[in-house]
């Protein structure tokens, strides 16, 4: 059970830190000093996150410590979702991805705020409000992309085009035995709230919905896009260089 | 972005219940919202605020810098118009 608790803590960890990694990318190339720093404080809510998750799952069995599981894991060994690890693209990508992830992640952390584990009801509490703001901040930039000029339109159109395919990952069935113990929620359960947020918002930006085609799956199992690799050798560059220095 | 597209908004910030909002700074946002969400940004990252207020720029009518001796010099003549004449009582403690 601690194995699968720890899996489960691993996943949603590795989630928010590759987000927020990417996220934290923007800093010193966002296109406004106000959204430089709603990009920043994105990002910090996020590996925030991450930070709370290794940090339980490390206490509840890993045995590595919460700098070991971000910084000397390989690519194989993240369990994220593909939607968060590609490359940002240009601020329609960014802003797209924010908001397809938010609009499940909001609601995850909402149910998970009810799993019968304290320490991860607590967690999940704490991150709601955070991703709820992510999830406004997101809506109101893609309304404001998708209705603004044909050339913003036509951009947060592509953006989404592009990311769609990988939208399917995030509604993967979960353990089904920390399910059914009610520990933590049932994404599938999740996709009726998620198409509301998004034919909502989607409607209101003037973007049509791509069609559900098929779908990219393996994140879950390690099996990644080319891009992690090259994500993490720079997020993990100082701590293998320097193993255990602190500043 | 341009300055037509994105105009600047004033903030204000209230930091705690029965202290007004206080002006903070300003930034640039295309519209009432986005003004809320980038002051919320910029100026609350350190827990200043429970609420905030976002006014256009260009809705403030200030007084010109050039009428300053005319508007506010003659008040500087009147010290009796500070209550610094009085004795209080003991009685009446911290007014």
């Amino acid at each position: 059970m601690s194995d699968r608790f720890s899996a489960l803590l691993l996943r949603r960890a590795d989630d928010a830190l590759v987000l927020g990694h990417r996220l934290s990318e923007w800093t010193g190339q966002a296109p406004t000093l106000e959204e430089e720093l709603a990009l920043a404080n994105l990002a910090l809510d996020l590996i925030g996150q991450a930070r709370t998750l290794y940090a339980l799952a490390a206490s509840r069995g890993t045995g590595e410590d919460e700098d070991a599981l971000a910084y000397l894991r390989s690519d194989r060994e993240y369990t994220n979702l593909l939607l968060l690890e590609l490359p940002n693209g240009d601020f329609a990508v960014t802003i797209a991805r924010l908001f397809l992830y938010a609009a499940f992640a909001d609601p995850f952390w909402r149910a998970a705020s009810a799993s019968r584990d304290g320490d991860l009801a607590a967690i999940a509490a704490k991150a709601e409000k955070e991703t709820a703001y992510h999830l406004r901040h997101s809506a109101e930039w893609l309304i404001r992309l998708g209705d603004g000029t044909s050339e913003s339109h036509r951009r947060t159109q592509a953006a989404l085009n592009r990311l769609w395919p990988y939208t399917g990952e995030m509604f993967e069935a979960e353990d089904i035995v920390l399910v059914a113990a009610d520990i933590c929620p049932e994404p599938a359960g999740l996709r009726d709230a998620w198409n509301a947020t998004v034919e909502a918002v989607l409607a209101e930006a003037t973007l049509s919905r791509p069609p559900d085609g098929w779908m990219q799956s393996g994140g879950r199992a390690g099996r990644h896009t080319e891009h992690l690799g090259h994500m993490l050798a720079v997020m993990q560059s100082v701590a293998r260089a320097f193993p255990k220095s602190q500043w | 972005m341009t300055e037509a597209r994105t105009p600047l908004w004033e903030v204000f910030i209230r930091s705690r219940n029965g202290l007004s909002h206080r002006h903070v700074g300003s930034v640039h946002a295309a519209d009432a919202i986005m003004a809320l969400s980038a002051a919320r940004d910029v100026y609350t990252r350190r827990g200043e605020g429970l609420s905030i207020w976002v006014v256009p720029s260009a809705a403030i009518t200030a007084s010109d810098p050039a009428d300053r001796d005319m508007l506010f010099e003659p008040a500087a003549s009147k010290i009796y118009r500070h209550p610094t004449f009085y004795e209080v009582p003991d009685e009446v403690g911290h007014m």
